[in-house]
């Protein structure tokens, strides 16, 4: 049944997307470019999900299911977060997410 | 056999008034507002002397008594099964005889204050407070039971104080209402305690259970005794005090005079002839307890009564106020009114001081709101308060000058007019039960016809002051009320009261005592002759005798001092040594506590506000810190 590729890589591939998620989600300053992070994050939870259902259940269907939703859910995600963008650019001309700092003390 | 289930519209139509008058006042016209009032108040008059007339010829009597009847009633409010409060209407002599007063006198105030008032600001507004005044006054006297009497009583005071206050853009009349209204208030503390301690020991609030003379409430509640007194006692001395207060006795008298602040005509109707006798109604309704239970208390209120008449007639000597003077002068005739209750007996010839009583408050009602009115006139006239700013005037009033002369007469006890019957009686009933009571009475008698005459020569006769523009006799509207009052002040002795309000609501036999009667007149003309001596023509002779007895006129003409103890008291020493620390303790202990804590929050979070950058960021980099954190812990530290 296993074809040769080991459990183990995809989750190390799962993980190298995850962080690389995070770093860039610490690290930019552009909103899109914060966007596009939260989505590597999202789809390395995909990754994780498949691979696990097709190595622990084989049998099973709810980790397929599962990362289905997720895409569904991370693609209205991203309709409201461009939205809310684009707002953001209306009323401060700027898309910086340092310079959008209205909501401190 | 008459049911009198229309009397509840007696006090419907003036509350309705006040509704319609107070809501939708502005919008009409100020004549048509007043118009209605007035109208309003017609068709009540008409509904009372009817049911007068149905009460006291057409109903039958049992065993020669007029029925307590009620026409009305409802359970408002059930306290335990068998003590609850009801509003209702009860019919009997002294309430019909209220009716009789306050509407006659309430009708001819609404028809004299459309000329009065005529172009004020606030016009409808003023007969809407009439109307409610007109209403509670009502409530107040149709009461069936003591609590509901309690609510039209606080009622009145409210219409009182609205009314004092009148021209609320005037410090001294706002000052004045509010004096009115705690003073009063103050005095209604001890109703309350009265009622409390009644209804707590007889179980009922109900009139005709209470006043029964042979019912329960009078025999339970003598027997137990505290201090000395019976328990029935103490709570009619209590209840006596809230009649103290809304009578102006000593020494709750202070906020009458100041309530001359409001319009004239509200002064003829509220402080002269309805509102302040509701102490003596209080008592004459009541009276039963006092006479058969609560012999001390009934003391008090002869003694009380006694006082308040001499001391005010003293005072009334001595003021140049018009106003003040007729104030005065009622708080006198009232303390009459409260000593003729004081020494009267239950039953029969007994209860001729509770008659007096009644018939006294009749003519008093007549012939105050006369005089009132009649200082009304003058005041429109002349423009001013003041004596000295008048003189001569009966060739420019000559209406006035008659009828405010034929009051002045009535007020004096001469012969034929009604204040003469009504005074003889009160005289007689003091003179058959204390000597002593008597005296001060029959010398208050001579005091009063010389303040009284002192205010007609003052006004009328003399100087003819020089007046800016000459005065000029009042509107018809005005001069109408005078005409009629005058009358019913002038006839008014004939009515048989023996026959028809007396304490036993038995009729009895009494006759003018001439033994009485003829010095009691011969002090009155004693009095107005020596009025007419001091200021029938200018003479020196007032003046010099005022500086002869410079001290006690200095005394009475600053009222003994009263209104200055009554502020030395409060604000001396409740004030200060009351109040003071009382506040200190609020402002710094309490306050402080309360100020202490946002202090302490507030530099709390001056420190730590600069986590809130709003640096999105950041707060990841915490979370995602954190986070890490819990992981690292939950699998390799956690076991």
């Amino acid at each position: 049944m296993n074809t040769g590729v080991p459990l183990i890589y995809f989750l190390i591939l799962a993980a190298i997307m995850f962080f690389a998620g995070v770093y860039g989600f610490l690290t930019r300053r552009n909103l899109i470019t914060i966007l596009m992070s939260v989505e590597l994050i999202l789809n390395s939870v995909n990754i994780n999900f498949v691979a696990y259902n097709r190595y622990l259940y084989p049998h099973k269907l709810e980790g397929f299911f599962f990362s289905l939703f997720v895409i569904a859910v991370a693609a209205s995600e991203a309709a409201v977060a461009i939205a809310i963008i684009i707002n953001i650019y209306r009323r401060f001309t700027t898309i910086n997410v340092e310079d959008v700092d209205t909501m401190r003390y | 056999m008459v049911t009198f289930t229309y009397t509840v519209w007696i006090l419907l139509i003036p509350f309705l008034m006040f509704i319609l008058l107070g809501l939708a006042g502005h919008k009409l016209k100020p004549k048509l507002s007043g118009l209605l009032g007035t109208s309003g108040l017609a068709v009540i008059t008409a509904l009372s002397y009817i049911t007068a007339y149905l009460y006291f010829f057409q109903t039958e009597k049992i065993d020669g008594a007029f029925q307590k009847i009620i026409a009305y009633n409802a359970t408002w409010l059930q306290l335990t099964d068998d003590l609850h409060i009801d509003i209702g209407v009860l019919i009997d002599p002294i309430s019909v005889m209220m009716l009789i007063v306050i509407t006659t006198v309430s009708f001819m105030v609404h028809i004299y204050s459309l000329g009065y008032m005529k172009g004020e600001k606030g016009f409808e507004r003023y007969y809407a407070f009439l109307s409610l005044f007109s209403f509670s006054m009502l409530g107040l006297v149709l009461s069936t039971n003591i609590f509901e009497m309690y609510i039209f009583w606080e009622l009145v005071g409210i219409s009182s104080y609205l009314l004092i206050g009148f021209y609320y853009q005037k410090p001294s009349a706002v000052k004045a209402s509010k004096k009115a209204f705690i003073v009063t208030r103050f005095a209604d503390m001890g109703f309350l305690i009265g009622i409390l301690i009644l209804s707590f020991n007889t179980k009922t609030l109900d009139f005709i259970t209470l006043t029964d003379p042979a019912g329960p409430a009078i025999a339970q509640g003598s027997g137990i005794s505290f201090m000395g007194l019976s328990v029935m006692t103490w709570s009619m001395i209590f209840v006596y005090m809230g009649g103290v207060g809304k009578s102006a006795m000593f020494p709750f008298h202070i906020w009458l005079p100041d309530a001359m602040e409001g319009p004239t005509p509200v002064s003829a109707l509220i402080h002269a002839a309805t509102m302040v006798v509701a102490g003596v109604y209080l008592v004459a309704r009541m009276f039963p307890i006092y006479a058969l239970a609560a012999p001390a208390a009934l003391d008090v209120v002869a003694y009380v009564g006694a006082f308040s008449s001499l001391f005010a007639a003293v005072i009334a000597c001595t003021q140049t106020d018009i106003k003040r003077v007729l104030a005065y002068s009622t708080i006198s005739q009232i303390g009459y009114m409260m000593l003729a209750l004081g020494v009267s007996g239950y039953g029969g010839h007994e209860g001729l001081g509770y008659m007096a009583s009644m018939f006294h408050l009749f003519t008093h009602a007549m012939f105050k709101a006369l005089l009132f009115l009649g200082a009304g006139a003058i005041i429109h006239a002349v423009h001013s308060n003041y004596m000295n700013d008048m003189g001569g005037l009966r060739k420019y009033l000559p209406i006035t000058h008659i009828t405010f002369l034929i009051a002045c007469l009535t007020i004096s006890g001469i012969p034929p007019f009604s204040g003469f019957f009504s005074k003889d009686e009160i005289l007689a009933a003091a003179f058959s039960h204390n000597k002593i009571l008597f005296a001060i009475e029959y010398a208050v008698a001579g005091i009063t016809a010389f303040y009284m005459f002192r205010l007609y020569f003052n006004i009328f006769w003399g100087e003819d002051t020089r007046y800016e523009h000459t005065p000029h006799e009042a509107p018809v509207t005005m001069t109408i009320p005078l005409i009629v009052l005058a009358i019913g002040a002038a006839v008014s002795g004939i009515i048989p009261f023996n026959k028809l309000v007396t304490s036993d609501s038995k009729a009895f036999e009494s006759e003018i005592e001439w033994g009485i009667a003829v010095p009691s007149v011969l002090i009155g003309l004693l009095g107005i002759g020596i009025a007419y001596i001091f200021y029938g023509k200018k003479s020196s002779l007032p003046d010099r005798l005022a500086a002869t007895f410079k001290y006690t006129y200095k005394w009475a003409y600053n009222k003994f001092y009263i209104d200055e103890i009554y502020l030395f008291i409060t604000k001396k020493i409740i004030f200060r040594y009351i109040s003071e620390p009382v506040a200190w303790f609020d402002r710094h202990i309490v306050d402080g506590t309360m100020n202490a804590i946002a202090t302490v929050t507030q530099a709390v979070s001056f420190r730590i506000r600069g986590f809130q950058s709003g640096q999105l960021q950041k707060y990841v980099y915490v979370f995602i810190s954190g986070a890490i954190l819990l992981a690292v812990i939950f699998i390799y530290l956690w076991h």
